[in-house]
């Protein structure tokens, strides 16, 4: 089943949209002297001038040059800049270890409860026992679904939680008395693993993978060794497929004294399937922004908990929540512990992104078990579908399948037979399929597959949507073979067409310039 | 579904889990609930909280009690707004490239630094980040650190710190300022940056100019954390010759939620640009000459450089940010200076008015803007207990940071504290200091938990 070329977007640019008609216009160039929105409380004090209060060389020369503009007009403007934005409730947003699930709105009434939103961060423990006990639940919760016995919530996102995550190996080796260099990392590795890995002080030593897609366990034979602090891996690793010699990768690295890291930016395939602890990771961080429905707020906010075993958890981050059982039949009593004479001490300000533990928790809550183990099995469903889908017709000739096997959550392609023989290269493909009212998967990643392209549809969409999504890859792919210009044009109906990059990096515009 | 992929059940495509690591038994979790069972039980948890809006919240600290105007909320739980990833693709992600742009114009125009990106996770996690670009820039491994600078700030950085391979060096306070004289002993050339705190955490306006001098005098970076609201009134951290400002954005239209998700600011001058953190966005023209915005110089960024990147930040705090952008658009240019003006009269009121109580001093007489230090003549766990029987939160307490305070309590002023509230606050603070509420015949109150108000009853 393919479209008719009657329903293809257009492939010219000579009519512009009326969103390409707007010029894109800031709210500093909306700004008329004199406007405003705010009102503010009347002063109820003296009003003393400021410089009787802290030195006039203290204050501020002029002002900022903030908008001046109307609230019907700073609605409009947003409203505005919105209609530029594709988001996940437009439609399929396929993003390769992005995971980009549904929001469940209810998540979203009750983070905006009062008890929640209006907390103050440093309300004394005794007052704030709702919140500690939902964030002892979420830890309980996610130990569970780790496998692992401790959980620390604080992280901000799975970068913070990868750094932290580093720290505590080398808390926990520093402790022994040893002194380590490197940690090794697949060639496949998210980009944060080995930017994280200098952020801590390592060495990176890459590993190689193998003709399955999974770690070469000669290649790490030969790598690890007593310098070795640590190995971070994701399972399923960035190609979507589980690495079998989990088990045996574990032992090795144990075996030269080195801590087992989990990437969880995966960990959407295997809830209730697999458990990282039960796989010998040491420590693992769980993208709440992921696996956990958190919306993702165009990059941000996430959190990215870390659950570790027994021998890291002297060295979490403190306060740690704790709870004390009632005497009496009284309820527990939950409290925030500084102690921890073995910490690696604080990773940010306060207990962290509590509005995202809610959330996340709500989530859970709703599915309960057996529904997180219904959504890593949709998951892998949806993503073999459509891999199956993509695989007819010309996307198994121009776009294979990088490793040819069952994939988990997601697969990735290479675009390398399309570009040899149509002469589109990834990018083109993507930039059509937004077109096509599709956001493209992650491209160019992992970087050993030539031109890949990384699919995640995750349990949220429908057969119907990935029906869709595999008709117009084909359909791009039978424009491609008649006129290659029309992908290497694209895209023609977004509010902008392509942008130069290199000119944006060349010459930075970072701000506007105001008088 | 099955048909098309070849397989004759959902669990062949698991087929590749080896036994071994794979869970035999379901996940020990409760059972899954309805949407009003979900809301049922986390608005039971939320009721056994004493929020800001149940009691009068004097408690600052790094995160404030600020008015969120309604915009903000609508605008954010826009779905454009709200569910997109990160914009990989530019062409249909305008809406929060642009925001992005707004901002760092926002966020360099408070700071008068020329550079800003578009957020960190937040303010002490944006401190420890300086240290990384200001080691990375100079070659150095010494931190001086103000013990005026928050205590988180300074925890965290003592924990990036041993990643960095760092040294991380403390000067004290004299009058609730950063000892000039010991800061100026403590650099020697191997000194990176010097970290300060404007206001500081004792709520003291410090001077950041002569700072930053001392600091320049022997090429050390001068780094300073700064709240981006009072920014209105104080000269700014460029004004200052300060040459990173960094933040915590929650102020900003942010609400408190328990400590996060908020967002971090981070300010440069023009030389640090291409050593930034985090996501900048830039303007550029796409292929028909049209202005547009794109993620500039992600040549810094772990997605590209792996491990010769800049920082391993990926996710940040984009929505959060487009909240501060929303809200400072809101205050507008005379706005921002209105409310930090009221700021620092109604702290100056409350400071006077706190402290003409018997038994409660300031704990130091350096200008002030929105935050003081009191020392009081009780002691101050249970004096905050007593007065929070009342329905007010009086403070934060600074004993478990500063040991040297045991007595000292910080109390914090905005727009929602009004007269009445800080007259209130006066009334009661100078009872239970006087002894008024404390039980019995007059005996000190030693188990301060039998007097603790019920959860959930607060404020009803």
């Amino acid at each position: 089943m393919t479209r008719t070329d009657t329903l293809a977007p257009p492939s010219n640019a000579d009519t512009p949209t009326p969103q390409q008609r707007e010029r894109a216009v800031t709210i500093f160039e909306r700004s008329v002297r004199g406007r405003r929105a705010a009102t503010l409380p009347p002063s109820d004090v003296p009003e003393r001038p400021l410089e009787e209060l802290i030195p006039q060389r203290l204050l501020r020369d002029g002002d900022a040059e903030l908008p001046e503009i109307s609230e019907p007009e700073i609605v409009r403007h947003y409203n505005r800049l919105s209609r530029r934005n594709f988001d996940l409730d437009t439609g399929p947003y396929p993003l390769g270890s992005c995971t980009m699930k549904h929001n469940p709105r209810v998540n979203e009434r009750v983070a905006a409860l009062p008890g929640h939103a209006g907390l103050h961060p440093a309300q004394d423990p005794k007052r704030a026992q709702g919140a500690l006990e939902l964030m002892w639940r979420l830890e309980r919760a996610l130990e569970e679904i780790c496998g692992l016995p401790h959980v620390s919530l604080q992280p901000s996102a799975g970068s913070h939680g990868e750094l932290a995550g580093l720290l505590l190996t080398r808390a926990y080796h520093e402790d022994r008395g040893e002194e380590r260099a490197k940690v090794l990392t697949p060639d496949t590795s998210h980009g944060t693993n080995p930017a994280t890995v200098t952020m801590a002080g390592y060495e990176v030593v890459k590993v190689a993978t193998d003709e399955r897609g999974g770690v070469d366990l000669d290649d790490l034979r030969t790598k690890a060794d007593g310098d070795v602090a640590c190995l971070m891996l994701t399972n399923p690793n960035t190609l979507g497929v589980f690495d079998e010699n989990i088990t045996e990768i574990a032992q090795i690295v144990h075996g030269v004294g080195g801590t087992l890291y989990y990437d969880g930016a995966n960990l959407n395939a295997i809830m209730g399937w697999s458990r990282p602890g039960d796989m010998g990771f040491d420590i693992v961080h769980v993208n709440l922004h992921k696996s956990f429905s958190q919306p993702h707020g165009g990059g941000g906010p996430g959190a990215g908990p870390i659950a570790v075993s027994d021998r890291i958890e002297p060295y979490l981050p403190v306060p740690r929540i704790v709870r004390a059982e009632g005497s009496n039949g009284a309820a527990p009593r939950f409290d925030l512990d500084y102690s921890g004479s073995k910490s690696i001490g604080r990773l940010r300000g306060f207990q962290g992104n509590f509005g995202v533990f809610v959330r996340a928790y709500a989530y859970i809550r709703s599915l309960g078990g057996d529904g997180l183990k219904d959504a890593s099995e949709t998951a892998a469903l949806n993503a073999n579908y459509l891999l199956a889908r993509l695989r007819e017709g010309r996307g198994g000739k121009y776009m294979p399948l990088a490793f040819d096997r069952l994939c988990m959550h997601e697969f990735v392609l290479s675009g390398a037979p399309a570009k040899r023989e149509l002469g589109v290269k990834t990018l083109d493909i993507a930039k059509r399929l937004l077109d096509y009212g599709f956001h493209p998967p992650t491209i160019y990643f992992p970087l050993l597959v030539d031109e890949a392209l990384m699919v995640e549809p995750t349990e949220t969409e429908t057969k119907e949507s990935l029906d869709a999504l595999a008709d117009a890859f084909e359909e791009i792919l039978a424009e491609a073979e008649r006129d290659p210009q029309i992908l290497l044009a694209a895209p023609f109906t977004t509010p902008v067409r392509r942008l130069d990059e290199a000119q944006a990096s060349r010459k930075p515009v970072v701000r506007q310039a105001l008088e | 579904m099955l048909e098309a992929i070849g397989v004759a059940s959902v669990e062949e495509l698991f087929a590749e889990l080896p036994d071994d690591v794979r869970l035999d038994r379901p996940l020990d979790l409760p059972p899954g609930a309805a949407e009003s069972e979900v809301v049922e039980d986390l608005s039971a948890l939320a009721s056994k909280n004493a929020d800001a809006e149940s009691e009068v919240c004097f408690i600052g600290a790094g995160m404030y009690d600020h008015y969120v105007p309604a915009i903000v909320d609508a605008i954010t739980q826009r779905s454009e707004f709200l569910t997109p990833y990160t914009p990989y693709q530019p062409e249909v992600s305008q809406g929060g490239l642009q925001v992005m742009f707004e901002f760092q114009t926002a966020i360099s125009e408070l700071t008068g630094l020329p550079v800003s990106n578009a957020s960190l996770y937040e303010g002490p996690s944006s401190v420890a980040s300086a240290a990384y670009l200001a080691i990375g820039a100079t070659k150095r491994r010494r931190l001086v650190v103000s013990r005026a600078l928050h205590p988180h700030s300074r925890q965290t950085l003592e924990t990036y710190a041993r990643g960095f391979g760092a040294e991380v060096v403390e000067v004290g306070i004299a009058n609730g300022l950063t000892d000039v004289d010991q800061l100026a002993a403590a650099l020697d050339d191997d000194t990176a940056a010097v970290f300060v705190q404007n206001p500081n955490f004792l709520g003291a306006v410090e001077d950041l100019e002569a700072l930053a001098d001392v600091a320049h005098a022997r090429g050390t970076l001068a780094v300073a954390s700064v709240d981006p609201i009072m920014l209105g009134v104080l000269r700014t951290p460029g004004e200052c010759g300060i040459d990173i400002a960094v933040g915590e954005g929650q102020p900003l239209g942010g609400r408190l939620d328990y400590g996060g998700p908020s967002f971090g600011f981070f300010c440069a001058t023009e030389e640090h640009l291409r050593r930034m953190p985090g996501r900048i966005a830039g303007e550029t023209t796409d292929a028909d000459g049209r202005r547009g915005f794109v993620l500039a110089l992600q040549t810094r960024e772990q997605h590209i450089r792996r491990e010769k990147a800049t920082h391993n930040i990926c996710t940040s705090q984009a929505l959060n940010a487009l909240g501060g952008v929303i809200y400072l658009s809101w205050l507008g240019k005379r706005g921002l200076v209105e409310l930090g003006e009221l700021i620092v009269r109604r702290t100056a009121y409350a400071r006077e008015a706190l402290t003409a109580i018997e038994g409660v001093e300031p704990l130091h007489d350096a200008p002030v803007a929105r935050e003081f230090a009191l020392r009081l003549d009780a002691p101050v766990r249970e004096t905050l207990d007593l007065v929070a029987e009342q329905g007010i939160a009086a403070g934060y307490g600074l004993g478990r940071e500063y040991p040297e305070y045991e007595d000292g309590l910080l109390v914090a002023i905005t727009e929602r504290r009004s007269k009445a509230d800080i007259d209130r606050l006066a009334e009661t603070l100078q009872g239970v200091v006087a002894g008024e509420w404390l039980v019995g015949d007059g005996a000190k109150v030693s188990d301060s938990e039998t007097t603790a108000p019920v959860a959930g009853e607060v404020g009803t």
